[in-house]
């Protein structure tokens, strides 16, 4: 029996058990590998999506227990103001060396954004300290994060929200 | 036919000794001649590295494997400076596994710059007088009139230019040059090396584009997961395969007997799915029946043991070093100090899983698409082991989410090769699970030292002992990835010192972590220095200052992948001073805060540290970290080199403060990260890096700046409290 799941705001059918995690769903049913597998546990977080705009390990997230909640992928982020402003700033600082935990590292900063604007530095590494970065590129990650929250882009989206 | 004979065309290159006696390095590159420069097609091949199509992208080949270091945007940099390009109208590819057209691909050992430096300049530096040669018979004129810049030939007398996409289809046609003839640039004429150029690939990356090994996707494509004995060294009994067969949505389960190597193949089952999660879910169910052998009673306490026993007891199986008359120093020192140390094993856990992909095609050939640092390795392994010719085995180089060392080992080529052949016609993928990585890496192996150091009545350091124990593993393919040379500093400069070692059987496979042998040897030897300095009244920039006094430089050898350059004292003095001056070493720190110095040669690389810490109830705190390293002439990439001495540092205060894999019956302890806890960002200091420019060839930085922040970290703890730290990881309570 397919399981359907709100993704990117399409609705997707899903043939597979309802206890699959939605990491190896959007992987290998449907194709979609910008979420990352790291730790299967919910540990590192290089595979955080969005459901309803909260950071979540989708790695540990059964697609049956989804419901009606709306899916955000890594592959959708450039579609909001604040999401593409990440992007930018990513490129900017020239943030990562091997870049595999960085989808899962710009979902959480993304998150942190939504609902914390104008985060201060030890809130940014609360937010962020769920996301692993084995080549330690955490001096520019925060720097990117800051500067977007300086150029006020989150605080814009918030308003209009 | 001119094709016909440009494709029989083999240049090789041949990197000359370069100026300032440093480096002599050769990589022979052979440079195959234009693939199909066929008249009117729209782009001209001028070599192995360098495409330019009629529109004006330069397309050019990045050889190496790219992990995180940055390789894939930096070697193509130098041939595109070489070349006059203009990096915007540059586009890179990966190339796929081929020595004979590329070289050597390798990424490890911070070897690629050293490696690469001279030649793919040349590479670049030949395909400009390819492009020149075009313009010059276009226009009659003589090329040495003809200059270039920024894509173009240009003519100065008369002003006028082409673009390289208008020479592209002549320039295939022109005789390559001896690359080891052409002229390269003087340096202060670069205008990509030495600027900070962004990732390649950072644009795909951040839209989740596919690009790791883990995100090849083919058609009909299904997924393995490879269950190995917990215990290493045991040999498969039996299993319920049938149990995991009937599980829902399984496709096959077989058994892969292995090769006794364990770097290629051991015993395990495969289990296969159309998703990788449906395959590790009927893992679950697995029932194997393992033979452990003698391996079972081991451990990481046993080990322990068995070394402190070795070192206050037995005499050293082998000599290492020896010079001046050791004993003697001993009986009439003034001072003996006499200590031991320790360090665990340690995993990588790249964040990318280890994984591959393979493709058995009907003619028995094998297609892979392999995350490995070493694919030509790993394709003659491969061939090997199935039985083939190298060339039947085609390896596709995909980006790595990280390496660290892990990915110079392709068990996992060997491991998807062999289940892909008993699946011809369908792509295979195998992942480990992350518990997988943790307990079937090749580990940074565990070491002992028992120190002993004598001063004379002036705190002079007269004699110096070191007996290491260290690991062997019985059988064909083991190495010891954490050797220790007869040349670890300070051997050449104490007048009386001994280096022997012990070695202690074991199954645990080991291999090389980002600095191998250093990113121990570096605590264990600086914190010792330190130990001495401190009994003699000085601080450890002193000691080592005094003890390189008057030192030369020594010559240049041969080393593992070509000439060396020696040890050079000037290159020490210089990063030791400027981290002191960065630091403001010998300032009155905060209260309940101290400096800790390191520093150590590594990877052809001279790096100086200064570590801030504080003790705060019951945690250590990492304030500041100032580097200065040496790495040549050239950095090449800025943005680059400051990340990876940023991330190598991070990754040395990591170690120190939490890492350790631990042995149990015969099996590695922990599994994840809740027990394997890698750094996270709370832990980041405030790093500020400096590079000492020296007269010498560039040399990599994915490694020297990694070891000496572990002993520079213990040194302010001593500072801090007076508690000498002697074993890794450190233990926060010893400090109290």
């Amino acid at each position: 029996m397919a399981v359907k799941v709100k993704i990117n705001g399409e609705v997707r059918e899903i043939d597979a058990p309802e206890d699959m995690p939605l990491l190896w769903a959007l992987r290998q049913e449907l194709g979609m590998v910008g979420t990352k597998f790291g730790c299967g546990k919910a540990l590192c977080g290089a595979c955080t999506v969005h459901v309803d705009g909260v950071a979540t390990r989708s790695c540990s997230t059964p697609i049956g227990s989804i419901g009606e909640s709306e899916v955000t992928t890594v592959e959708a982020l450039g579609q909001t103001d604040l999401g593409r402003a990440l992007q930018e700033a990513w490129l900017e600082e020239d943030v990562m060396q091997c870049g595999y935990c960085q989808a899962g590292q710009l979902m959480s900063a993304t998150a942190l954004l939504l609902r914390n604007p104008e985060p201060s530095a030890r809130q940014i590494d609360a937010a962020m300290s769920g996301n692993i970065c084995r080549c330690a590129c955490y001096t520019r990650i925060k720097s990117a994060i800051t500067q977007v929250a300086e150029s006020g882009v989150a605080k814009k989206g918030k308003a209009n929200a | 036919m001119p094709e016909a004979i440009a494709l029989s065309r083999r240049t090789l290159l041949k990197a000359s000794v370069l100026s300032g006696g440093g480096l002599a390095l050769s990589a022979a590159i052979p440079m195959v001649a234009r693939a199909a420069a066929v008249t009117g097609e729209a782009q001209g091949t001028l070599n192995a590295f360098v495409t330019i199509a009629a529109d004006n992208t330069i397309t050019i080949v990045g050889k190496n494997p790219e992990i995180g270091q940055g390789i894939k945007t930096m070697l193509p940099m130098l041939i595109a400076d070489e070349m006059d390009a203009d990096w915007d109208q540059v586009k890179i590819v990966q190339g796929d596994t081929d020595a004979a057209k590329y070289g050597p691909q390798l990424a490890g050992g911070s070897f690629a710059t050293p490696m690469n430096w001279m030649p793919m300049r040349q590479v670049g530096a030949g395909a400009r007088q390819m492009l020149l040669a075009a313009a010059s018979r276009r226009w009659g004129i003589d090329s040495a009139k003809l200059t270039t810049k920024l894509g173009k030939v240009i003519d100065p007398a008369s002003g006028r230019s082409l673009t390289y996409g208008e020479l592209a289809n002549d320039a295939a046609g022109v005789a390559v040059p001896d690359l080891a003839k052409v002229p390269l640039k003087n340096p202060k004429d670069f205008h990509i090396i030495g600027r900070a150029i962004g990732g390649i690939d950072s644009p795909k990356i951040v839209r989740g584009e596919p690009i790791f090994g883990v995100d090849t996707q083919l058609p009909g494509m299904v997924y393995a997961a490879f269950e190995r004995s917990p215990v290493f060294g045991a040999k498969l009994v039996s299993a319920n395969l049938d149990v995991v067969k009937a599980q829902p949505g399984v496709i096959d389960a077989f058994i892969v007997k292995g090769n006794g190597n364990a770097e290629e193949l051991v015993d395990g089952v495969a289990v296969i799915a159309r998703n990788w999660w449906i395959a590790d879910q009927a893992r679950q169910k697995l029932e194997i029946k393992w033979d452990n052998g003698q391996w079972a009673s081991h451990s990481s306490k046993g080990y322990d043991a068995a070394a402190r026993k070795l070192m206050a007891d037995a005499k050293p199986q082998e000599t290492l070093a020896s010079h001046g008359d050791v004993d003697a120093a001993f009986a009439s020192a003034a001072k003996v100090l006499d200590a031991e140390y320790s360090y665990p094993f340690l995993a990588h856990v790249p964040m990318e899983p280890m994984n591959c992909t393979a493709l058995c095609h009907a003619d028995g050939s094998m297609e892979m698409w392999a995350p490995s640092q070493t694919p030509q390795g790993g394709q003659t392994g491969v061939a090997k082991m199935l039985g083939l010719t190298p060339d039947k085995v085609k390896v596709h180089i995909t980006r790595m989410g990280g390496g660290f060392g892990r990915r110079l080992t392709n068990d996992y080529m060997h491991q998807v090769a062999a289940i892909a052949k008993q699946m011809p016609g369908k792509p295979v993928q195998m992942i480990f699970s992350r518990e997988d990585d943790v307990r079937g890496d090749f580990y940074r192996p565990a070491g002992w030292h028992r120190l002993r150091a004598a001063l004379d009545d002036k705190g002079k350091l007269i004699g110096y002992d070191d007996h290491f124990i260290t690991f062997e593993i019985p059988g064909p393919g083991a190495y010891n990835p954490a050797a220790m040379s007869k040349d670890e500093f300070p051997a050449k400069f104490v007048p009386n010192l001994r280096y022997a070692q012990t070695k202690m059987q074991t199954a645990v496979p080991m291999g090389a972590l980002r600095a191998p042998t250093s990113n121990a040897m570096a605590f264990v030897m600086q914190s010792f220095l330190d130990e001495v300095a401190q009994a003699a009244g000085k601080d450890l920039p002193t000691l080592l200052l005094e003890i390189v006094d008057g030192a030369e430089k020594e010559p240049d050898s041969m080393g593992f992948m070509g000439p060396s350059p020696g040890f050079n004292p000037a290159r020490l003095r210089a990063v030791t001073r400027k981290a002191l001056e960065m630091s403001g070493w010998g300032k009155t720190m905060p209260a309940g805060h101290a400096l800790g110095f390191g520093y150590y040669f590594s990877h052809m690389g001279y790096f100086a540290e200064v570590v801030e810490a504080s003790l705060e109830g019951g945690r250590i705190n990492v304030h500041n970290v100032w580097a200065a390293g040496d790495v040549g002439s050239q950095i090449i990439n800025p943005h680059g080199a400051l990340n990876q001495v940023q991330g190598s540092i991070i990754d040395g205060i990591g170690q120190a403060l939490a890492l350790a894999i631990e042995i149990e019956g015969g099996a590695v302890k922990q599994s994840n990260f809740h027990d394997y806890p890698i750094p996270r960002m709370p832990v980041t200091p405030k790093i500020e890096v400096e590079f000492v420019k020296s007269d010498n060839s560039p040399t990599g930085l994915g490694e020297p700046a990694l070891p000496p922040v572990i002993p520079a970290l213990t040194n302010a703890l001593f500072a801090l409290t007076g508690k000498r730290i002697r074993s890794l990881p450190i233990d926060v309570k010893q400090l109290a």
